[in-house]
């Protein structure tokens, strides 16, 4: 297999489409949690600010060499998630590092930036970091379940682990898409999103309101910008391998745009209706709903 | 508890009887569960006593005016209410006022906030927590006092636990007066606060390194069980 540079410009240009989309999403999204609380919210450009600010601030503390580079490895996690998914079906442009496997590496990614993050996050030495790694931690492990079982039953279904063949199997109108083929595996796969979008009920991790932010507590300046970075990457990326697995890939950018935001609309919907879970019942809930779904989804294919 | 020292000045009040420093911060030996025996100094281990530094404005003037306006737009609260002021900070958070269609916003943690909200008046056992909390935020960062107890102690002028003048022991960028301010008071505060700091006159955190032996003799005047390094970050 020859590697064609041209790739890397191409690639780049889709990480700096998906960078402002995502800012601007992120903000969006903001916005229409606050109008359901009766605000007016961040204006739609304050994440290019935040950010702007955070890479402006004239110190920044270490606490050793992890704590470096778990806003590098979460960065990585997104990143790296983003690049080697199709992001366009059928289009030579933007179908990135994409290769036979990379359905695999897409979840194996999916978890690397939190394992990363723990590391770092761990180094810091704060108690309240210690607590929301742990939480953290158990809350995507056990959100990973679900959709470790719904991508099985796609890869039987399919018989294949390449996203671009599946994206390919779903074309020619949206009754072909996984959603309407498997509903069992999008089902037990958008719950699992739910718990991975750090949004309420499953944001007890992140929640400014509990034991200070978790993870990031001791994280600032140009580090938390990086991970700022990410946080708008990696959603993103995460709904893209969705949007490819059960709801038919996006074969130009605006269909991208439009099925992106109506993905993420989802996890904004319900957090905004459903109070915050604690970690063992989100995990319990995990046990209960998401589970049995995703083993009926590979029983029945 | 008035008697203040001036910038450049040496301390000239009788220094205090030290006090024992607490059981929990005296250096002791720990055995780990391989049999290694290592001395833990909670003074030295959990503290950087680097004092702080003056991070001047490196940058060319067009590019820290670009920093600076970011910064002005960008202003992240600590949450942290030191006071009977804080009450009036909700409102801001809440539909009534909402606070974040200018750009501010609340963090709880210091490492991720700029803007430190004294609000109210602050006794010396929250002036220590305070001190601590400012020095763990980034530079660049702002103080805002809060009311008019931070001003001149407002209604406990004579109170026996409480600061007077919040600018000797932190270096306060504006005031907001009022007893309480209203919530539009704080937004036309804030308002102000970002024209300050787009001017380039925000530099409180390093005036607090210039006149870091100053600050730290008036803290210290107060502060009786000062049991902790000069500098915690």
């Amino acid at each position: 297999m020859t590697f064609e540079w041209m790739k890397i410009p191409f690639a780049l240009l889709t990480l700096f489409i998906v960078v402002n989309y995502g800012l601007l999403l992120t903000a969006l999204m903001q916005k229409i949690a606050a109008r359901v609380g009766g605000r007016y919210g961040i204006p739609i450009y304050q994440n290019y600010i935040d950010l702007l600010k955070n890479y402006a601030l004239r110190s920044a503390i270490t606490h050793g060499f992890m704590f470096y580079l778990g806003p590098v490895f979460r960065l990585t996690g997104g990143v790296g998630l983003l690049l080697f998914v199709p992001t366009i079906y059928g289009s030579a442009m933007f179908s990135n590092m994409s290769f036979a496997g990379d359905l695999i590496l897409a979840l194996y990614f999916i978890f690397f930036g939190s394992l990363g993050m723990a590391l770092g996050a761990g180094e810091s030495g704060h108690p309240y970091s210690a607590i929301g790694v742990s939480r953290g931690l158990s809350q995507v492990t056990m959100a990973e379940l679900p959709l470790a079982l719904a991508v099985f039953a796609i890869a039987v279904q399919y018989q294949t682990l390449s996203i671009t063949e599946i994206v390919a199997a779903q074309q020619g109108g949206f009754l072909h898409w996984t959603l309407f083929t498997n509903p069992l595996a999008v089902i037990a796969a958008m719950l699992s999103f739910l718990g991975s979008m750090m949004r309420p009920p499953f944001d007890v991790v992140l929640a400014p309101q509990e034991i200070p932010i978790g993870p990031p507590t001791e994280y600032h300046s140009a580090y938390l910008a990086l991970m700022q970075t990410n946080r708008v990457i990696f959603p993103i990326a995460k709904i893209v391998i969705f949007m490819n697995l059960f709801f038919g890939g996006a074969s130009n950018w605006p269909v991208f745009f439009v099925k992106v935001f109506a993905i993420y609309m989802v996890s904004v919907l319900v957090g905004v209706v459903f109070p915050r879970f604690r970690v063992e019942q989100s995990i319990r809930w995990f046990m209960v709903w998401a589970v049995p779904i995703g083993i009926a989804a590979i029983l029945i294919v | 508890m008035e008697a203040f020292v001036k910038p450049g000045e040496k301390n000239r009040l009788k220094e205090r009887p030290e006090r024992p420093v607490k059981q929990e911060l005296q250096p002791r030996v720990v055995k780990t569960p391989d049999g290694q025996e290592i001395t833990v100094e909670p003074l030295k281990d959990y503290y950087c006593e680097a004092p702080p530094r003056v991070h001047p404005p490196a940058y060319a003037k067009i590019v820290e005016d670009l920093f600076n306006w970011a910064r002005a737009e960008s202003l992240w609260i600590l949450g942290f209410g030191t006071g009977c002021g804080a009450i009036e900070m909700r409102p801001l958070m809440t539909p009534r006022f909402d606070a974040y269609r200018y750009g501010i916003q609340w963090r709880p943690t210091p490492r991720q906030a700029n803007l430190f909200v004294i609000s109210g008046y602050l006794s010396v056992k929250t002036l220590k927590r305070a001190i601590r909390s400012y020095e763990q935020m980034q530079n660049p960062k702002y103080v805002v006092g809060l009311g008019s107890c931070t001003i001149n102690g407002g209604m406990y002028w004579d109170s026996y636990n409480t600061i007077k003048r919040l600018d000797r022991y932190l270096p306060v960028d504006l005031y907001i007066t009022g007893c309480m301010p209203r919530p539009e008071a704080l937004l036309a505060g804030f308002l102000e606060l970002k024209k300050i700091i787009k001017a380039g006159k925000g530099e409180g955190a390093n005036r607090y390194a210039e006149n870091f032996d100053w600050y730290k003799a008036n803290q210290k005047q107060v502060i009786h069980d000062w049991d902790m390094p000069d500098y915690s970050w």
